[in-house]
């Protein structure tokens, strides 16, 4: 164990070199120049030329390469061309927003998603199989910006009930907090709910036609003890592989419900770097969306040793 | 429903935690405003961006501002005067003048504020150009000494747009031209709340308790800066339908630009009401006269000729009321507008251009017309200017990028198939066309000049003119040969000009004032 621990952290190094190494090519041979963006419609081709030497773009790119190289090993990730803040400051900033919403869509999603498989597959082939599987379907087809516009007309704007964008952050309250999170999470929920369900279903469903769940019938064992003691531990491993693909999913992916909600998180962050061409930005954020998946994945896996005892790194 | 003491006690909690935030909010009049954009740069001499301009126009005051008519008129300043000839100018500050530290402004201030600003703006590059020398004289007056007659001061420390002539604390103004500040202390209505300022959610500013208005009545940039609220929240909200629900529920009390859209709905929601805060804005069809085939004036004037502002302006804006036709390159209206657009009348003649091209020998090269796909309040209008240059006897190849690609091919000098440019499209705020000395793409100086790179000595000659005079008359007069000029050789097109509305809550929001730009000051709400 500790050994599978020190060989993942060692890998995690050379993906992350080759994720930095890709990210800033693309971004140096990808059009766009920042010089543009910061200086507006009336700027002259030479004001442009010398904001291009200030921020060190005039320089060849095996050059830029070393020094943004040279200044990330001693820990300095850069300052954002257009906001001459740290990258680290303004990551940190917005991840509060984007950590919280994957949180309670998490939560909301496990709740609902996980029982709502196991009754399909406890209910396989019959009505209610039929309707559940129906609805992951149709809540996996609907684009996340059209359930988060119909939640905002009728939650917010006819019944009053909750804010239709924004959000506030912990420090302001806990209710204030999660009036502002609930329609972006439910709108997330919708879409992993049918995702998880459906890993779920398939992952109970086959692990009821198994001898050691017909033994635990054949036992007397209720139902209800059958479908989460033996079923649904023994499949655990596929549902929480996927939900660790969900969570990794969440964190990276929210851009469209953070645009929708008016979130500032981490996704309109990038969306925003990347449209500006803010390099040590795009760069940071990129490296540090890397990290968080290979940890993920870390995670997921050491999860597996607690799951299911047969398996051994 | 809470049966335990625990469920009790946390429900008690949070509800005191809401009615606490809820109570410390509404004990103060805060305007909650959606910005144009996401504010980003704070230095308003470094970039042109609007934006920043407008978090200027909150923190910083000028020593001019422009009335309605868009005349200049003493803002920071008490008294001026000028000599005959022009060479030599007088200023005194008005008193009561202080910085939100609480110190004085003086005539130091100015003098260093003017120095930063003359280095990066365009006016200011030629106003110091010209000037031999800016002074202070004691702590309230400075002298600004000419070694030739420049007769466009006034306009130069009132212009609205691009640049303003900000004044900033001589230790902020000390900063070189080339590097961003990083103290935004101004002696303008509002206070900006560094430590609450967060990009792309929120900006902060307080009431300048310590702001003394001039007596006059409010106008433009100009007269009285009145604050009535105690706090502007700045709330940004990038999705058109989320800015538009977000007024819809009152969570947001103005929307600074409105998303047009939204128009139909937003105009008959009773709740709701739109105003026109600034000049109307244009757009504008720039051609590469840098290579060919523009850089022939025949082949140049053809473009000109396909244009239909008519059809382009109502494919963009949509709704009759957001926009009118123009052919004048100043702002319809204003003081120096003129009828006298030459052959120019914003209908197509495609008869006439395909006769020019015919002439001109124009061979067929296809025009590489750049299309910022993603900028959605210009993005239409490019696929409709292909087909009316198809129409007149062009073959278009219409690129498709981003804004910021644009942003950068644009000042791209080479051939059109080795990764240059023959046209784009852009807009163009009202302040910044009032005037040729402040409209950047009207340059006839080659290489020097705007992305276009237009070589007409006779049109820079009429500029040089145009700043020279302080005569009323003979400047609307060297205006309108200027006009007449850039559109006779073909610099751009003008294509009509657009209705920038704002959107405020009925009955809650009031006082917002017609101005060249979006100011925030004299608005009152319930």
């Amino acid at each position: 164990m500790p050994f599978f621990l020190i060989r993942r952290i060692a890998a995690t190094l050379p993906v992350l070199v080759i994720v930095a190494l890709i990210v800033f090519l693309m971004l140096r041979l990808a059009p766009g120049d920042p010089a543009a963006a910061i200086l507006g419609d009336n700027a002259s081709s030479e004001a442009m030329k010398n904001v291009r030497t200030q921020l060190g773009l005039e320089q060849s790119i095996p050059v830029q390469f070393f020094q943004w190289s040279a200044r990330l090993l001693s820990g300095d990730l850069g300052e954002s061309y257009f906001l001459k803040q740290s990258v680290t400051g303004l990551i940190a900033q917005r991840i509060e927003p984007t950590l919280s919403l994957a949180a309670l869509t998490l939560v909301v999603t496990v709740l609902i998603a996980v029982p709502l498989g196991v009754l399909a597959a406890w209910r396989h082939g019959g009505w209610l199989d039929r309707a559940l599987m129906g609805f992951s379907v149709l809540g996996f087809s609907i684009p996340a910006f059209v359930i988060g516009y119909v939640l905002i007309w009728a939650v917010s704007l006819k019944l009053g009930w909750l804010p239709v964008q924004g959000y506030a952050r912990l420090e302001q309250g806990l209710l204030p907090w999660l009036r502002h999170l609930i329609l972006p999470a439910v709108t997330l929920s919708i879409i992993y709910v049918a995702l998880i369900a459906r890993v779920t279903r398939a992952a109970v469903a086959e692990a009821l036609t198994e001898d050691y769940v017909r033994t635990a019938r054949a036992k007397g064992i209720s139902e209800a003890r059958v479908l989460v003691r033996h079923a649904l531990v023994n499949a655990a491993v596929p549902i929480v592989t996927v939900i660790g693909i969900g969570i990794a999913l969440l964190i990276g992916g929210v851009v469209v419900t953070e645009t929708v909600f008016a979130i500032p998180g981490l996704g309109q962050l990038t969306v925003d770097a990347v449209l500006s061409r803010d390099y040590p930005l795009i760069q940071a954020i990129t490296l540090f969306f890397s990290f968080l998946y290979v940890l993920i994945n870390l995670l997921v896996d050491l999860s597996y040793l607690l799951l299911d005892p047969r398996i051994r790194y | 429903m809470f049966r335990t003491p625990f469920a009790r006690a946390t429900c008690a909690a949070l509800l005191a935690l809401a009615a606490v935030t809820a109570s410390a909010q509404d004990n103060a009049k805060v305007l909650r405003m959606v910005p144009q954009t996401d504010l980003k740069i704070l230095d308003p001499i470094w970039t042109t961006a609007f934006v920043t301009r407008d978090h200027g126009y909150m923190v910083y005051d000028t020593l001019f501002g422009v009335d309605v008519t868009g005349k200049p008129q003493p803002q920071m300043v008490d008294k001026y005067s000028a000599s005959a000839d022009a060479k030599v100018w007088n200023f005194t500050l008005r008193k009561g003048l202080v910085f939100h530290d609480g110190k004085p402004v003086t005539a130091a201030d100015v003098v260093a504020s003017i120095n930063r600003w003359g280095k990066r703006d365009s006016l200011g590059q030629r106003m110091l150009a010209v000037m031999d020398k800016l002074e202070a004289v004691g702590d309230n007056a400075f002298r600004m000494t000419f070694k030739q007659p420049f007769g466009l001061v006034l306009e130069a420390l009132s212009k609205p747009s691009g640049s303003p002539a900000f004044i900033m604390p001589k230790r902020v103004a000390d900063t070189p031209a080339d590097k961003q500040i990083d103290d935004y202390t101004g002696s303008g209505p509002y206070v900006f709340q560094k430590d609450q300022f967060r990009p792309g959610e929120k900006v902060v500013y307080l009431k300048h308790k310590g702001y003394v208005p001039r007596t006059d009545t409010p106008s433009g940039t100009a007269g009285g800066k009145h604050v009535y609220v105690d706090r502007v929240e700045w709330i940004i909200l990038k999705d058109a339908q989320t800015q538009s629900n977000a007024i819809t529920s009152g969570e947001v009390d103005m929307l600074s630009w409105m998303p047009p859209e939204h128009y139909s709905t937003l105009r008959t929601n009773p709740k709701l009401e739109t105003v026109n805060p600034t000049f109307a804005g244009s757009y504008y069809l720039h051609l590469n006269h840098h290579i060919p085939p523009f850089d022939n004036p025949k082949i140049a004037k053809a473009a000109v000729l396909a244009v239909n502002q008519e059809a382009l302006l109502r494919g963009q804006m949509v709704f009759r009321d957001l926009y009118r036709t123009c052919a004048s390159i100043y702002p319809c209206g204003s003081p120096l507008a003129t009828d006298k657009t030459g052959w120019f009348t914003g209908k197509p003649n495609f008869e006439e251009a395909k006769r020019l091209l015919k002439e001109a020998g124009y061979d067929g090269t296809p025009i590489v017309l750049m299309h910022p796909a993603d900028f959605t309040l210009l993005n239409k209008l490019p696929p409709m200017m292909a087909q009316l240059l198809q129409q007149a006897g062009f073959k278009v190849d219409m690129q498709s990028m981003d804004w910021p690609t644009l942003l950068m091919r644009r000042a791209k000098k080479d051939p059109a198939d080795k990764g240059g440019w023959n046209a784009f499209m852009t807009g163009w705020g009202g302040s910044d066309t009032l005037n040729p000395m402040f409209f950047a793409p009207l340059t006839g100086n080659g290489e020097k000049g705007w992305f276009g790179w237009n070589k007409d000595d006779k049109l820079e000659e009429l500029k040089g003119e145009f700043a020279a005079t302080t005569d009323p008359a003979a400047r609307k007069k060297l205006a309108a040969q200027i006009q007449e000029r850039a559109l006779e050789t073909g610099l751009f097109a003008p294509l009509g000009e657009t209705n920038n509305l704002s959107v405020i809550r009925r009955g809650v929001v009031s006082g917002v004032l017609l101005a060249p730009v979006n100011v925030f000051w004299n608005i009152k709400k319930n």
